[in-house]
Formats: structure tokens, C-alpha cells, sequence
């Protein structure tokens, strides 16, 4: 197992250098202006000449990111809970919820940058927006799933609805939970930039517009690279926290597990 | 107390609202259990036998009739009953210990005094080196044994199972067949099985009601006669084939 494991990592490597290879070659033999697109050695220089540039902005887009997305997450996960415990909520909640998931984010961006300025929050509110869905619905359907027969169990022997609640759903909910905070994270990025696209003077966001108001292509591809690793890292760090917090959830590991035993 | 019985069904009926009318499950199902035996439901698939089951256990009301456990009208679920279902029902995230315990935890009773007696449970049901497994690192047969053990940590004086080995292939099944009823010699419960396995309902019980499909109405009370402990070679035995065949007759089965 570990060792086909270190082949896949190698390979993703591998193709990964192959890429960037193919890239650089493919500009220079063909001579393309690095306005149009850059090589990945012009990206690389660009990095490293404006290093200390990067690191106010991204820590901008960052908090930004991570600010909605914990929002969606704290209020998803209410949402949600209001919904599978009060049914009768339910259909006033849903409508409201799904017109809030079909308006296009980058539409009301402006008029969240009209009420709250141009500074942080909006940001942090346009990442939540966007976070916020898929977090709920995925939620709202894990704690609905407990098996009949586990509900009954606890019907016959007369656990409160507290108990029902907490020792039966919220468990069973976890795994559909990181469901939905893996697509949310991803989803909090892109809030976030949306946000300094349409007004603002920090953030990644807010780089990539200067650089391509200032044909500066290298620029707007390095900011895009950080943005990208960035989004991959918290993603990352999102998954790790599903392998300690759901154990059982990876059903992949239970074979391994069936295998030693025999 | 001997003389009361452990279970005591009268003229059981119910009847679903459903779009079309109202549709009648069981009709007039009436039958009792002595303290410490083993009794099963038969009948076909769909019958209507969990119902029946679910309404011993308090779960559902029913339309009319009603049923005594000891000598007290059930009106809602009760502690004193243990159940185990067609599948294991277990929790994932829990090892097989934690899920033994659960009943004990949602009763509010003292885990301290539980874990042994957890564990012994788990020792008896043949998952003595087994208890910090999750339920996804065991099979089938192993999770129907742990909520077996589950059904008996709070100690109920009643089982009830609705066909807890339907769902496991014919191997595991008359192997958990046996160990049920080494279990059942050791911790002596008054045990209502729900099955449509006739081999199963003969080798188990002590008696066997025999229900008719759709609305359940009571065919026949059959008494098993062969002798306890019962062993695996009897399954062979000219008695145990003649029961099988006249339930097969009783229920008219396509088999038979």
C-alpha cells in the first residue's frame, strides 16, 4: 500500500514537471510575448523580484477566505440543524435559501460593496454567501439520515430528543459535513477574490487587476499560482482534519484493516 | 409470578390510513409467552409479524387489542425489553464495546459498572478480541453479534428479534442460530424471534405461531417437541423434519 502510494506521488510530480517543461519549451521555440503568456520562468522571477508584495495581499485574501468560510460553517451548520429538527421550518427556510444560492454572487458584490465599504467585510461576506449552500445542504441531509432502525433503538428505549440529536445524527451528519466544507473552501476562494475584483486596494484579487491593467502578465499568473496553492493547501488542510475527526468515514481504510485480519 | 405471562397478545389489530383506504395488517392476532421461553413469529415476508413485534416493544399503537409484558399493559416503550433488529443498526463511529454500551448510556445508568459486563457480553457472543473494532472493521455476522450483546446489557427480561439473521448467508445464519441458543441457555430471557425461516423458527423455539400473510391472523400454535440443548445433528433428525414439513403444509408454502 505505501508503496503504490509513493508511485502515485511521484507520478503527480512527474507529470507536473513534464507540464511546466512542456509550457517554457512551447513559449520559447514559438517566441510568444510573456503579455500574452508568460513562462513559467518568467512567473518564477516575478515571485521572487516582488516577494514581499505577496504576503500582505495574500494574507488579506486569506483572512478573507477563511473568515467566510467559517461563518458558512457556524451558520450552515445551525441552518441545517433548524431544518431537520423543526420540520415545520423547514419550508420557510428552503425557498429563501435556494433564491440566496441562485442569485449570482458576482451580482450583488457591488451592492454588498455599497453597504459595507470597501474594506474587509464585504469580502468575508461574499466568500460566506458563496460557502454557506453547499455546507447547509449537505449538512441538513446527514443528520436526516440515521438508519430507521438505529431511530427505533433509540425510540424503544427512550432517548430524548437531545440525546436522538446529539449522540445519533450529529455523529452520522460528520462525514457529510466535510463533504460539504471540501467544496465550500474551494468556493470561499473564489468569494473572496470576487469581492477585491470588484472594489478594494488589497488582496490577491486586487493584484491580479493592477496586473493586468499594466499588461504586467507574469504578475497576475504569479498571483494566480499563490491563490491556487493556497486554495489547494487549505483544502488539504480541511481533508486532514476528516481522516482525525471521521475515522470510520473512509471506508477504504476498513478493507485494509479486514485484510490484515485474515 | 410464574403463572403471569411473560408476554400476553390479545385480539391485536391494526390498520394503516393509507391514500387508497385504510389497510388492515393485522387482524385478531392473539397469543402468549411463558416467562424464559422461546417463542417465534411465522409467517411470510410482509405479513405484517413486525408490526406485531413493534407493537409488543411499544413502538407503534395498536388499532385494537392489547398486550401485557408481565402482567402491565404496554403503553409506550419500555427498559425491561431488548431488541435486535434485521440489520445490526450499529453506530460507525463507535467500537463494538461503545455500541454495546449505549442502551446502558441513554438509560442513564452508571457506565463504570457497564464496561465489564460489556465486555463479558462480547466475550459470550465470540468478539472477546473484538471490542475496539469499529463496526466497518468487522463482518456481517460479527455486527449482528454485537447488537445481539447490545439487546442484553441493560439486562431486559424480555428479547424480541425481528429476523436478525435474514440479511446473513445460510453458513453464518445456522451458526448464529446455535450460538443464540447458547446464549439463551446461559442468560436465560423470554425471547420472541420474528422469522419466515421455518428450519430457523424449529430449531429455536420452544413453540411456533404460525401467521397468514396480509392481514396476520393466527394459522396454528405449533408445539416444538424436540429436546433442549438442542444440537446442530438434529437438524437431520426424523422429528425436526416432520415439524419443518407440517409448518410448510400449515403455511402452504411453495415448498412444501
Amino acid at each position: 500500500m505505501n508503496n503504490s502510494r509513493s508511485v502515485r506521488v511521484a507520478k503527480v510530480i512527474l507529470s507536473l514537471i513534464v507540464f511546466v517543461m512542456l509550457w517554457e519549451l512551447g513559449c520559447r521555440l514559438f517566441h510568444v510575448p510573456p503579455y500574452l503568456l508568460p513562462t513559467p520562468s518568467d512567473i518564477a522571477v516575478r515571485l521572487y523580484e516582488k516577494r514581499s508584495l505577496y504576503l500582505g495581499h495574500s494574507s488579506v485574501t486569506f483572512y478573507e477566505t477563511v473568515g467566510g468560510f467559517a461563518l458558512a460553517v457556524l451558520g450552515g451548520c445551525l441552518a441545517a440543524a433548524v431544518i431537520v429538527v423543526v420540520p415545520a421550518i423547514r419550508d420557510v427556510i428552503m425557498p429563501l435559501l435556494l433564491i440566496a444560492q441562485i442569485v449570482p454572487k458576482v451580482a450583488i458584490a457591488p451592492i454588498l460593496l455599497i453597504w459595507f465599504g470597501y474594506g474587509v467585510l464585504p469580502k468575508v461576506l461574499i466568500a460566506f454567501l458563496v460557502a454557506f449552500f453547499p455546507i447547509v445542504v449537505n449538512t441538513a441531509q446527514g443528520l436526516a439520515s440515521v438508519e430507521r432502525e438505529l431511530l427505533e433503538l433509540a425510540q424503544s428505549l427512550k432517548a430524548s430528543r437531545w440525546q436522538v440529536f446529539w449522540k445519533f445524527r450529529v455523529p452520522t451528519a460528520l462525514p457529510d459535513l466535510f463533504s460539504g466544507m471540501k467544496i465550500a473552501i474551494t468556493l470561499a476562494v473564489i468569494g473572496a477574490v470576487i469581492g477585491e475584483f470588484v472594489g478594494g486596494n488589497r488582496g490577491l484579487g486586487y493584484l491580479i487587476i493592477i496586473a493586468n491593467q499594466e499588461l504586467d502578465s507574469p504578475l497576475a499568473f504569479a498571483a494566480i499560482l499563490i491563490l491556487s496553492v493556497g486554495g489547494i493547501v487549505l483544502f488539504g488542510i480541511i481533508e486532514l482534519m476528516e481522516r482525525i475527526v471521521v475515522p470510520w468515514g473512509s471506508p477504504a481504510d476498513a478493507n485494509i484493516e479486514m485484510a490484515k485480519l485474515r | 409470578m410464574m403463572n403471569v405471562p411473560a408476554i400476553e397478545v390479545t385480539r391485536l389489530a391494526k390498520s394503516y390510513r393509507t391514500t387508497e383506504g385504510t389497510t388492515l395488517a393485522v387482524a385478531d392476532v392473539s397469543f402468549s409467552v411463558a416467562p424464559y421461553e422461546f417463542v417465534s413469529l411465522l409467517g411470510p415476508s410482509g405479513c405484517g409479524k413486525t408490526t406485531v413485534l413493534k407493537i409488543i416493544a411499544g413502538l407503534t399503537a395498536p388499532t385494537e387489542g392489547k398486550v401485557k409484558l408481565e402482567g402491565r399493559p404496554v403503553l409506550g416503550p419500555r427498559a425491561d425489553v431488548g431488541m435486535v433488529f434485521q440489520t445490526p443498526a450499529l453506530m460507525r463511529w463507535r467500537t463494538a464495546i461503545e455500541n454495546v454500551l449505549l442502551p446502558a448510556e441513554i438509560l442513564g445508568l452508571d457506565l463504570r459498572n457497564f464496561r465489564k459486563r460489556a465486555s463479558e457480553l462480547l466475550e459470550l457472543v465470540g468478539l472477546g478480541d473484538f471490542l475496539n473494532r469499529l463496526p466497518n472493521q468487522l463482518s456481517g455476522g460479527m455486527q449482528q453479534r454485537v447488537s445481539i450483546a447490545r439487546a442484553l446489557v441493560h439486562d431486559p427480561s424480555i428479547l424480541l428479534l425481528d429476523e436478525p439473521f435474514s440479511a446473513l448467508d445460510a453458513m453464518t445464519r445456522n451458526q448464529l442460530n446455535v450460538e443464540l441458543l447458547r446464549i439463551w441457555s446461559e442468560r436465560k430471557k423470554t425471547s420472541l424471534l420474528i422469522t419466515h425461516s421455518i428450519p430457523e423458527a424449529v430449531f429455536l423455539s420452544d413453540r411456533v405461531v404460525v401467521l397468514t400473510g396480509r392481514p396476520a391472523k393466527v394459522l396454528d400454535i405449533v408445539e416444538i417437541t424436540l429436546p433442549r440443548p438442542r444440537t446442530a445433528e438434529m437438524r437431520v433428525s426424523p422429528t425436526f423434519i416432520h415439524l419443518v414439513d407440517r409448518l410448510g403444509r400449515l403455511i402452504g408454502l411453495e415448498f412444501a
